[in-house]
């Protein structure tokens, strides 16, 4: 009986160990990618290209940052424009995305009417219009009207491609706060548009803050549609400037890892801000739809 | 007499409507009507001249566009599957971890935050046969003393590929399975343990069930932005070597850009457009039986 018991403690700790060896391993396969390209944007290229590898890297140096900031000419790119779009073009859009997706989702949330179940899926499913495929015709008709290598053509479709997602989760958080608050706020006086401000939005913050999240994350990372509508330093974004560091038959690896690192500092900077609302935003929506 | 108003909800959908029908609509029915045209971006006029179905015709009978559709729905099969498998073992495996939950949970969205684009660029570096990370790693551990042409051979690109897309994504899966075990109900397992289940049997139809809602989300949310995996490939190797990892996306950009076979590459777009279309569909349909299910059970 007592051996039986040791046995299966023995065991239990066992299992215990190696699940936590796979939890680390795991953890390890997902962080290398980014922590090679931390440590390649730090090496010389002499370094990178060598042959048997160099593991422990000699000389560490910030020569790539540099040479990417000291502007087009002296082996640099015009990285501070592309930053400069990029964060012009993704925010507005992030607040654009959310103000609509706010009022969509409200929509959806608060009101019955007819065929709404097919407005929904129909809103859903122009996001699965690929980029790509929309690209070309966009392309015709940004080209018509003026909107090619423009902040506000760029914003325009980020926009288009963001409010599926947005009505989505802040509806699936209306649906969360109780009906009656906005209501019994409306009996004490205030009007529909002060109950909502006053009452409903602020108890679905988190989940606009995760859709704000997502919002901008997928417009910082756009490449398809940026890489056709953008032609020059007026519009193009970082996704597409990572391009200046290929030639036809070569990459500067170094120089693609320096700018690789400046991409996602803001990404990772914003999204461990909202983590915590993060998870929970996106799933409130789940169970309850 | 009252002014006529609309009624609020309609007043409220409009932005996203006007949005949508301009960024989307509009362009979608240009593409659809250049699909019934020969127009080449060489020949500006030729967008006036009607050929009905015949570049749908041509595409029905292209080899090579029936390969790259078959290869796209291999690559979304297994990519899926093994995205959904790895992401509920992570999920399973960080919420038994009882310490550091906020440092894992942030690890786990680390992918997340790279551009689709940046992965492809990251993983051609490391899967370079000559610098690579993968190859020197190989090499210094002497499990080979070749260089693995990984994206020289058409399969090993492929495989390539695929770890690259399943390294990208599997962290939408295991961040909603992560949320759905957070919120689920600790009395039912303890209820399936008190009455002799074993661990597989309590998984099997007490966990699983509940967590499918959120599976089908993150299935509908990778399904609605499956094009992620156009610009991976576009980098890592651009259809190639010799076409051999071509998909539709790729075919598509090549026959209108570089071709400037616009029509019939838009007409391509609508056949691809249809299979995406159908397989949101399908998960949708799918996330209202398992939340239905969930409901009725719990």
């Amino acid at each position: 009986m007592m051996d039986a018991n040791r046995k299966s403690r023995i065991r239990k700790r066992l299992t215990d160990w190696a699940l936590t060896g796979l939890l680390f391993l795991a953890m390890c396969i997902i962080c290398l990618p980014g922590l090679w390209i931390v440590l390649n944007s730090l090496r010389p290229t002499v370094e990178i290209m060598a042959k048997p590898p160099v593991w422990i890297p000699r000389e560490l140096s910030f020569d790539a940052y540099v040479a990417m900031f000291s502007g087009v000419g002296q082996g640099g790119i015009p990285v501070v424009q592309y930053f400069r779009n990029s964060m012009i073009i993704a925010v507005t859009s992030t607040i654009i995305s959310l103000a609509i997706g706010m009022s969509g989702g409200y929509a959806f949330a608060r009101y019955r009417f007819r065929f709404k179940g097919g407005w929904f899926l129909g809103l859903m499913l122009t996001r699965a219009v690929p980029g790509i495929a929309l690209s070309l015709p966009l392309f015709f008709l940004y080209a018509r009207v003026g909107l090619i290598d423009t902040h506000a053509g760029m914003i325009l479709a980020y926009t288009a491609l963001n409010i599926p997602f947005t009505i989505w989760l802040i509806d699936g958080f209306f649906r969360q706060v109780p009906k009656d608050l906005a209501e019994a706020a409306q009996i004490d006086g205030c009007t529909r548009w002060q109950a909502f401000w006053q009452v409903e939005f602020p108890l679905a913050r988190p989940g606009i803050a995760s859709a704000g999240i997502f919002a901008f994350l997928i417009s910082w990372n756009e490449f398809a549609l940026a890489s056709q509508l953008t032609r020059s330093t007026d519009s193009k974004t970082l996704p597409v400037g990572l391009l200046d560091y290929t030639a036809e038959f070569t990459i500067d690896w170094r120089g693609m890892c320096a700018l690789a690192v400046v991409m996602i500092i803001p990404a990772l900077l914003l999204t461990y801000a909202v983590q915590k609302h993060l998870v929970s935003g996106l799933t409130s929506g789940a169970i309850k739809g | 007499m009252k002014a006529w108003r609309l009624p609020p909800h309609i007043v409220l959908l409009m932005p996203a409507v006007i949005v949508l029908a301009a960024v989307v609509l509009i362009p979608l029915v240009l593409s659809l009507y250049s699909s019934f045209t020969p127009f080449r971006l060489t020949r500006p006029d030729s967008i006036y001249q009607f050929i009905g179905f015949r570049n749908y015709e041509r595409i029905f009978t292209d080899a090579d566009f029936w390969i790259a559709f078959g290869r796209t729905v291999l690559l979304l099969t297994i990519a899926l599957n093994l995205e959904m498998v790895l992401g509920l073992g992570l999920a399973l495996l960080v919420e038994r971890a009882s310490r550091g939950q906020r440092l894992l949970r942030t690890i786990l969205m680390f992918p997340m935050m790279f551009s689709p684009i940046l992965v492809g660029f990251q993983f051609k570096f490391m899967f370079n046969d000559n610098v690579g990370l993968v190859n020197n790693a190989l090499q210094s551990l002497g499990l080979t003393d070749q260089a693995i042409p990984w994206l020289i051979d058409g399969t090993l690109a492929f495989i390539a590929i695929t770890i690259a897309e399943v390294w990208s994504s599997t962290s939408v899966f295991a961040i909603f399975i992560l949320a759905g075990l957070m919120a689920m109900p600790r009395e039912p397992i303890e209820a399936a343990r008190v009455d002799g289940c074993t661990a597989w049997q309590t998984f099997k139809y007490v966990t699983w069930p509940f967590l499918m809602p959120f599976a089908f989300i993150a299935m509908t949310i990778r399904s609605l932005d499956v094009a992620r995996a156009y610009d991976i490939i576009k980098i890592m190797t651009d259809g190639g070597p010799a076409g051999r990892t071509e998909v539709l996306w790729t075919l598509i950009a090549r026959t209108a850009y570089s071709d400037a076979r616009m029509g019939m590459a838009n007409a391509m777009a609508y056949v691809a457009i249809l299979l995406s279309i159908a397989f949101t569909a399908l998960f949708f349909r799918q996330l209202g039986k398992a939340r239905a299910q969930v409901a009725a059970d719990w």
